[in-house]
């Protein structure tokens, strides 16, 4: 612990979160979780288990109660800015991530927004589209691409600000076998610090050594991800499994 | 926050005799009386007096809050606004100038503006009454059943299904700039207004382009399932006697009103 009480290699470290939507409905019932630099871990949970919520709050874009500390620095007004240059938020739905009317000017804009120097700027969005395997797709229309390809760009659009640790929203969501494979041999490669909301258990093993899972708001289990596959009665009882297998025609 | 909270719906949800009566005939009931109460002449002091106690009593009756009702009114005031020059511009009695134009404030315009006010006023709560007490599906039908045409009716309605799909999507879309909107140090953020700017119109630009496709996605999705071009909309319940009758006797009240100030 250094003097202001903030552990220097922590990544994120959240206290005791709480997150209500406007209609009431209480979305975090008290997070605590600590994720180290370097880390990769994923968040799992049923549908409404309050993932996507956890995500947008280490980013300051949804505010509770509680405290979220990024790499030291307590998330406040003041900072918020400062904590978007470090968490790089990617959200479910490719749609609500572009806004921009080509793939050039999204990928571009978070350096942009930053005050990045032109060349720098290039060199980032030239990178950040190599990285997801879309380079030459810089003057298309972001929504008329494919699923597959919408993520990529989208996952560009968040790679090109640097930071050094991601928040993705389900990432391999609604997406084709291959194109899934694509994605996680990405974040396999990527070196940044990870917390990743997924339903897609089969990829845990291979990108992740630790999992999280969440129900109703609240940490349920957190432990190496082993061990939290190998544990049936508990992704049974968070509604993680098929229960019985699929029904036969 | 999303948009559809932010907008708030216009109804308000109450169980009073108000919200249980017929949409239709709230709908005919609130465009006779704003008819009528748009007749009353100018100073005719009493007759506004006396067309408004009755919209007081149905926000009474309806229970809505009286707070929410005065801040939905001030929607009258822009229209008032345009009024003002009234005071000025009908002849009569002076009563003063203004000292900058030298412009003179007659007693007939005064009066005149307040009339309006007056009016507008009564007719905005009344309208409010209306929005408050029925929900935007049945005000929809209301049209239907007051013979709107069906294609207008249907827009009407498609436009309010949409207004917070749409909004939604705009706000996501801002949340997502947000997200990516940092600050670094030694670095001037946000960059200039003038770029700034042009996020946030090709930003527009892209919700209009989805929203435009997206009605094509609607419209092929109404086609799949046997739409024709002609809306149809399921019958609507029978009038019931209770509420005929009292609109009835309210039109019947406001144009007795209208007809003593005429005579006396």
């Amino acid at each position: 612990m250094s003097a202001n009480g903030a552990h220097p290699q922590l990544a994120l470290e959240l206290r005791d979160v709480e997150f209500a939507y406007p209609d009431g409905v209480p979305a975090l019932r008290g997070v605590t979780l600590e994720v180290r630099a370097g880390e990769k871990v994923a968040l799992i949970g049923a549908n409404g288990a309050g993932k996507s919520t956890l995500l947008m709050q280490l980013n300051g874009i949804l505010r509770g109660r509680g405290k979220i500390r990024v790499l030291g620095r307590v998330l406040s007004d003041a900072t918020v800015r400062e904590i978007r240059a470090l968490v790089g938020l990617l959200f479910a739905n490719p749609d609500d991530q572009l806004f921009s009317p080509t793939v050039l000017d999204d990928v571009a804009f978070g350096p942009l927004h930053m005050g990045l120097p032109k060349p720098e700027v290039q060199r980032r969005v030239a990178e950040a589209l190599a990285q997801v395997g879309m380079s030459g797709f810089e003057s298309r229309l972001p929504h008329h691409l494919s699923m597959g390809q919408k993520k990529r760009i989208a996952i560009a659009t968040v790679l090109a600000m640097g930071t050094p640790i991601l928040a993705l929203d389900e990432p391999t969501a609604s997406l084709s076998p291959g194109a899934r494979y694509e994605l996680i041999a990405l974040l396999q490669s990527l070196p940044q610090t990870m917390l990743v909301s997924t339903h897609d258990l089969g990829a845990l093993p291979g990108v992740f050594g630790r999992v999280v899972v969440l129900d109703e708001g609240r940490i349920v289990a957190d432990g190496a991800t082993e061990a939290i596959l190998a544990d049936h009665d508990l992704l049974h009882a968070h509604g993680l499994d098929e229960a019985h297998g699929l029904p036969h025609a | 926050m999303s948009f559809a909270f932010a907008l708030g719906d216009r109804y308000v949800t109450r169980a009073s005799v108000v919200h249980r009566a017929d949409g239709r005939v709230k709908l005919a009931l609130t465009l006779g009386y704003v008819l009528l109460v748009s007749a009353t002449q100018r100073g005719e002091w009493l007759a506004l007096v006396a067309l408004a106690l009755p919209v007081v009593a149905l926000v009474g009756v309806a229970r809505l809050p009286p707070g929410v009702v005065l801040r939905r009114s001030a929607l009258a005031l822009p229209f008032v606004l345009a009024a003002v020059p009234l005071a000025f511009s009908t002849p009569g009695e002076a009563l003063g100038t203004l000292p900058p134009f030298g412009w003179t404030v007659t007693r007939e315009g005064l009066s005149a503006l307040a009339t309006i006010l007056a009016k507008s006023w009564t007719s905005v709560v009344l309208a409010t009454v209306l929005t408050a007490s029925t929900t935007p599906t049945e005000l929809v039908h209301a049209l239907r059943g007051l013979r709107v045409p069906a294609l207008l009716a249907a827009v009407i309605f498609f436009t309010y299904r949409y207004l917070f799909t749409i909004g939604d999507e705009g706000s996501r879309l801002m949340r997502s700039r947000d997200s990516r909107s940092a600050a670094i140090a030694g670095y001037r953020s946000g960059g200039t207004l003038r770029w700034r700017a042009s996020v946030l119109g090709r930003m527009v630009g892209t919700l209009f382009l989805r929203s435009y496709e997206r009605s094509e996605r609607v419209f092929a999705a109404m086609q799949a399932r046997g739409y024709d071009g002609e809306p149809r909309f399921l019958d609507p319940p029978a009038l019931r006697r209770a509420d005929l009758a009292a609109a009835v006797l309210l039109l019947l009240y406001a144009a007795l009103v209208q007809a003593y100030a005429r005579v006396g």
